[in-house]
């Protein structure tokens, strides 16, 4: 599977990563190279095997849906860019 | 410059004891030689007055009597991991400045156990790479040079720093973490011994998320023995990492008898790799002869799909890593690009995320976007998943037939030059894991062990795969192949 660059520039745009447009050529190519290398798993019989989502035999446990935890505000802003009257601050979402 | 850097955990926790030595002596002396080889890159944040402070009150713990193991012992931690107040940036420029208000559970673990923290070591970003090259801290240099030469060399990665950290003495012992083999390619290539539990025997919380299937914590130290101190000081079940498991936590030293009669070792013939140096499949036939002098049983096993697991391994780990590293974008923490006038909330996270990311984490997160997106998930995600399966299945048949471990090397090759891959295809650098990476894909515990120097004098090391939850006994049959290996050599310092 040979990615193209409209391909690149849509993968970046999912990852929400900037790539300039000069670039994508390149990036497209090495995506390429790293997905030939993955075309292996075709030559696997995979008919009737389960797809594995938990490598240990346990359940996770649970426990009751209450508040364990908070007021914390202060911490939990301390490493913000950018806080304001307790809030984290970004651009202007909505127009 | 004292010399009690030097001593393994083992050594030093017995002369505490016995009051031949204190901890505050003994961080003051790994202080001292941090200071002094600031050439290596190794440590990425020095904490001085934490350190001395822990020290004197393990001293006086000490004292008290009745004192862990890990008690006054000083260690490095791996940037990986959440340390209250002091930076903990993953490598990584999108983490600059970033100090947690939180402490990992495992660094508690050890703390609460008396250990003193030296400071934060240099790994590759976000936990990707092989070679500590991919770090926002610049590259971690290998204490070992090649015979003849000084042409700087890889430590191995991601957990780089640790490794150079406790092969030249900076430190008893260090956190490492391993998704791929970050723990134990990097603990081959300098001499020293590294663990990877079994998935679930170390909490990942607060640890930096790369795969957190893959993700778990270990010990790399001087020795066998000191990995099993310090493995037990790291591990227990966490009611905050849902994935932690609820298991006692054996005494591992006592498991270490060094008496392996009757053991079966299996080695895997799929492991011969086309093209492996003549060198690396002696040492490993060498290793399988001194378990077998041991009085143990050397057993041939086939494991059909470790060809394939490289490929899945390069779809779930990218795929869960742009998952996790999604959270980075310029809002909560870290790195936040400067924008221009009209840019949104999209643009904000775009520039910040191409700024803060580096070139390797930038490619994995777009590659992991790719297989999970609409599409191509059954074609890739799903398709790993189910060969991840048959590679588990692989090793449990293996164990079914009454084999106790397999016996591998830990690496295709010793170290390499810092640059050398630079130019080569990442696949090339991919294939660094080819050994170590079935291990976490099965989710089981493997361990390397140094075992000897290379024509170029450097150090190679061997692999042991132990069954789930059998760290103890994999770390005796790794305490018997260390006996009769005797390894002791240790970089000549030009630092």
């Amino acid at each position: 599977m040979s990615i193209d660059k409209d391909t690149a520039r849509r993968v970046a745009h999912l990852a929400r990563i900037r790539v300039e447009e000069d670039q994508l050529e390149n990036l497209a190519g090495e995506l390429s190279g790293i997905l030939g290398f993955m075309e292996q798993l075709n030559e696997v019989d995979v008919d009737g095997v389960e797809p594995m989502t938990s490598v240990s035999p346990m359940d996770l446990k649970r426990r009751d849906d209450v508040v364990t935890d908070g007021n914390m505000q202060t911490q939990i802003l301390s490493n913000a860019p950018d806080s304001r009257e307790g809030f984290f601050a970004v651009p202007k979402v909505v127009e | 410059m004292s010399n009690l850097s030097k001593l393994t955990i083992t050594e030093a926790r017995d002369k505490m004891r016995a009051k031949d030595i204190t901890s505050v002596e003994l961080t003051q002396s790994c202080l001292d030689a941090i200071d002094a080889a600031d050439a290596l890159n190794a440590y990425c944040a020095k904490t001085p007055e934490i350190a001395l402070t822990q020290a004197a009150a393990a001293d006086a713990r000490i004292a008290a009597g009745a004192a862990p193991d890990m008690c006054g012992i000083p260690l490095g931690i791996k940037d990986l991991f959440c340390t209250k107040g002091v930076q903990s940036q993953a490598g990584s420029n999108i983490l600059a400045g970033f100090k947690p208000e939180y402490e990992s559970t495992v660094t508690t673990n050890l703390w609460d156990a008396g250990a003193v923290m030296l400071g934060k070591l240099n790994m590759d970003e976000f936990a990707m790479g092989s070679s500590n090259e991919t770090s926002a801290y610049g590259s971690v240099v290998s204490p070992w040079q090649r015979e003849g030469s000084n042409t700087p060399l890889t430590p191995g990665g991601s957990s780089g720093g640790s490794a150079a950290a406790v092969a030249a003495d900076l430190c008893l012992g260090a956190t490492g973490t391993d998704t791929g083999g970050s723990i134990r390619q990097p603990a081959a290539f300098t001499g020293i011994v590294g663990v990877k539990p079994t998935y679930g025997r170390c909490s990942r919380w607060g640890v930096v998320a790369f795969a957190s299937s893959l993700d778990q914590a270990g010990p790399m130290t001087k020795t066998v023995r000191d990995s099993a101190i310090m493995l037990e000081a790291m591990s227990g079940h966490d009611a905050k990492d849902s994935t932690s498991a609820d298991f006692a936590v054996p005494n591992f030293e006592a498991m270490l008898t060094g008496d392996i009669k009757g053991k079966k070792i299996g080695i895997p013939k799929e492991y011969h790799l086309e093209g492996m140096p003549a060198e690396i499949e002696k040492f490993w036939a060498d290793g399988a002869d001194m378990l077998k002098s041991a009085g143990a049983e050397m057993v041939d096993v086939s494991l059909p799909h470790t060809k394939y697991a490289l490929p899945a391994y390069y779809v779930l780990a990218p795929a869960e890593a742009s998952s996790n590293l999604a959270r980075y974008d310029g809002v909560r923490y870290g790195h936040r690009a400067t924008l221009e006038a009209g840019d949104g909330i999209d643009e904000m996270y775009m520039r910040t995320r191409a700024e803060g990311f580096g070139a390797e984490v930038q490619r994995r997160v777009m590659i992991g976007t790719y297989v999970l997106s609409a599409g191509f998930y059954d074609a890739y995600y799903r398709r790993a998943q189910r060969v991840r399966t048959l590679i588990k299945k692989d090793f449990d048949d293996v164990f079914a037939a009454g084999v106790d471990a397999i016996l591998t090397p830990a690496t295709p090759s010793a170290a390499f030059g810092l640059g050398e891959m630079a130019d080569a295809d990442p696949i090339k650098m991919y294939l660094n894991d080819v050994f170590t990476v079935t291990v976490n894909l099965a989710g089981l515990p493997g361990v390397a062990v140094p075992t000897g120097l290379d024509a170029q004098n450097l150090p190679l090391g061997l692999q042991l795969i132990g069954r789930p939850w059998e760290e103890g006994d994999m770390l005796n049959i790794a305490y018997a192949l260390e006996q009769s290996a005797g390894f002791s050599s240790k970089p000549n310092k030009w630092w």
